[in-house]
């Protein structure tokens, strides 16, 4: 239990945070490791802040404990308008980190934290996602950045793994596998850390 | 199968199942009657009026023509005497 | 087979893996992703299932009692106010001894209205003549499916596989699962002695129980739950042979020495087992009772396992309105009256977890601490308790 990573998505209803943490479950999933995915759910209405979670563990059994995450060791933030609204590094481990969608740098971001004093990273992943997949879906470079930055799953691995299960979900539109492996690999590259 | 108010709990069938048809003839509510219809077949035309008036199904038919009611469930409510235009059921304190 | 789904998916892989006969259903949250994977199964062709959409939950179970009478195996699904709304047609399944398998999927039984963890659903109908069986997590979702029928099917009750709501039923967790013939050799053909469509023997099903009978039938009836018992361990024994996974009335954790416990069911037992293998490592005794059958009750296995410990939680995650303690805690204390007073463990009743209040950790970090005080006081000072509520003096924070 005391090899667990824990990682707390935060988002709006509709911007698919909860599928990025179900992938992120899936990817670690099929490099062998313990995973638990769950999003923490109410009523769900569109545009509401969300909260979704991933307990990853090397081998063993995994973690047995079914509670949200309040001592996350990273923070993911689909949507920096959050950052307003919602404490999201309430309980983040100073040696962890939080990873945030947005064009600015990570020591502009840094200001709206609250005084957080482990790493902050972020990525344009809406402009990413816009120029790869010609759509505003953060999701999937988030998803690139948090592997990026938590090094839960090997990176190569990572990356082999999610072509492989693209080309099964969108055997007759190449151009999707395409689009979403580009908007992984920039992500991971375009990713600042500060 | 013979199951009845004396059976004992491992007796009863598991689920209350019951394995015969038509069980509800084992029932002869004829004795609830007080009062007994009786048939006059002179007086009867054969219009068989009574016969899906009767709510026991106690009034037996055969080739077109009803024959006497059966007792064994009749239970004397009367209708058959009431909706007869000809004067053929009567009921009788017996 | 390594793989990972959810709680919700596991059950209807389970579902899928037996292909029964007939499912009726009617979809409420958290349960609705069931028939929902499941009816892609059909739409599949992977399975023969016969599925019938009803408009009501009342429907949806007397779909299932008409097919199981008709000799068919029936399943259905459904959590909360669904269940809540099949509640008369519990019984008449039970007493027909129909051995239809239902998995629920809990959540609170409004109101207010939340559609959120909670075992007020299941618990409300605990008396109802279902078997009950629930699970920590996925893996014993999936698990417990598969026990089910042979269990049912055996005894001739009607089963509830039980998870929680949200926590495991939508939480993507690693799974083993067994291959398909594994399953279906596991679980064998239906094969009813008495059925309505046996063409050669008439049959009639759910009479009305006069008086003179009525109780005889009660007895038939609690005297195959009492029974249940036998085929539950003789099942669990022959899953383990195939599966390496071993399951009993109640799971036992740390318990040996164990000098504080907590006794409760569900997706919570995991969380209860962090922490006592945290607080072990602090030299701490603590432990963890699972309730994984609640119907029939394992009197006898929480008589055994709590003779002896020094101080006990027992926690119930529906509310009782006894004044007294939730169902959990009533009916464990019921089971420890006749050790001797030296052996009896100071108990109290803990009401946690109402309508997806979280439970950490360090919840149950604080519950121990508690006990630990308890005993040392040597007296329960306040029965019952609930945890985590604001400004609730006499409860636990944590």
């Amino acid at each position: 239990m005391g090899n667990t990573v824990e990682i707390r998505w935060h988002g709006r209803g509709g911007q698919g945070a909860k599928t990025a943490c179900l992938l992120l479950a899936d990817a670690a999933f099929n490099s062998g490791k313990q995973v638990q995915g769950f999003p923490e759910y109410g009523p769900e209405r569109m545009g509401a802040p969300i909260t979704a979670y991933n307990r990853i563990s090397e081998g063993g059994s995994g973690s047995s404990v079914h509670s949200n995450i309040y001592n996350p060791d990273f923070v993911v933030v689909v949507d920096e308008t959050l950052l307003k609204s919602v404490d999201v590094t309430a309980g983040l481990s100073e040696n962890g980190a939080i990873i945030v969608n947005s064009r600015k740098s990570p020591q502009e971001v840094r200001r709206q934290l609250r005084g957080y004093k482990g790493k902050v990273c972020t990525v344009d992943a809406g402009s990413i996602s816009q120029e790869t997949l010609g759509r505003n879906i953060p999701n999937t470079p988030m998803l690139a950045a948090a592997v990026e930055v938590s090094h839960v799953i090997d990176k190569d691995r990572f990356l082999a793994d999610m072509e492989g299960s693209l080309r099964h979900k969108f055997a007759s539109k190449p151009q999707v596998v395409e689009g979403n492996m580009r908007a992984l690999r920039m992500s991971m590259k375009q990713l600042k850390v500060g | 199968m013979n199951i009845n108010e004396q059976s004992k709990w491992y007796e009863l069938t598991t689920g209350a199942e019951i394995f015969e048809p038509a069980t509800s003839r084992e029932v002869k509510t004829g004795e609830w009657r007080t009062r007994t219809p009786v048939f006059d077949k002179e007086k009867c035309k054969q219009c068989l009026l009574c016969v899906p008036f009767c709510p026991d199904v106690s009034i037996p038919v055969e080739r077109g023509e009803r024959l006497e009611t059966n007792l064994d469930y009749c239970k004397g409510c009367g209708i058959c005497a009431k909706v007869c235009s000809f004067g053929a059921i009567t009921m009788e304190e017996l | 087979m390594r793989d990972r789904m959810s709680g919700n998916e596991a059950v209807a892989f389970a579902m899928k893996q037996i292909d029964p006969d007939v499912m009726g259903a009617f979809p409420i949250t958290p349960s609705t992703e069931i028939p929902q994977y499941f009816s892609k199964y059909i739409a599949d062709g992977e399975v023969h299932t016969e599925f019938v959409a009803v408009e009501s939950e009342h429907s949806a179970m007397s779909t299932c009692i008409g097919a199981s009478a008709a000799g068919a195996r029936a399943i259905t699904a459904t959590s909360s106010a669904g269940l809540a709304y099949m509640w008369e047609l519990l019984y008449v399944a039970a007493s027909s001894r129909l051995p239809i398998v239902m998995a629920v999927v809990n959540r609170a039984l409004t109101g207010p209205i939340n559609i959120n963890n909670d075992h007020s659903d299941s618990m409300g109908c605990r008396d109802s003549g279902w078997i009950q069986i629930y699970a920590e997590n996925n893996q014993e979702v999936y698990d417990n499916y598969i026990q089910a029928m042979p269990v049912a099917e055996h005894c001739r009750l009607p089963i509830m596989i039980c998870q929680d709501g949200f926590i495991t039923s939508h939480a993507v967790e690693n799974i083993e699962l067994l291959e398909d013939e594994q399953v279906r050799s596991f679980v064998g053909e239906y094969d009813p002695e008495h059925y309505l469509l046996k063409k050669d023997e008439p049959l009639a099903v759910g009479p009305y129980g006069i008086s003179p009978y009525y109780m005889e039938i009660k007895k038939g009836q609690a005297e195959a739950m009492k029974e249940s018992r036998t085929r539950i361990y003789e099942v669990a024994e022959a899953f383990a042979k195939i599966s390496g996974r071993s399951y009993g009335m109640i799971e036992e954790y740390m318990m040996d020495d164990a000098d504080f416990a907590v006794v409760l069911i569900g997706s919570s037992a995991g969380t209860a087992k962090a922490a006592a293998h945290g607080l072990r490592e602090a030299g701490i005794k603590a432990g963890v009772i699972k309730v994984r059958v609640f119907r029939p009750f394992p009197w006898e296995e929480l008589r055994k396992a709590l003779r002896g410990v020094k101080a006990v939680a027992v926690m119930d995650k529906s509310e009782g309105f006894s004044g007294w303690g939730g169902p959990l805690f009533a009916e464990t204390r019921a089971a420890l009256y006749d050790l001797e007073e030296s052996a009896r463990p100071l108990l109290q009743s803990l009401v946690y977890g109402l309508g997806g209040r979280d439970v950490t950790v360090s919840t149950f970090e604080a519950i121990y601490e508690d006990l630990a005080r308890t005993a040392e006081a040597g007296t329960v000072e306040h029965i019952y308790r609930h945890v985590g509520v604001r400004g609730d003096e006499e409860g636990i924070q944590g």
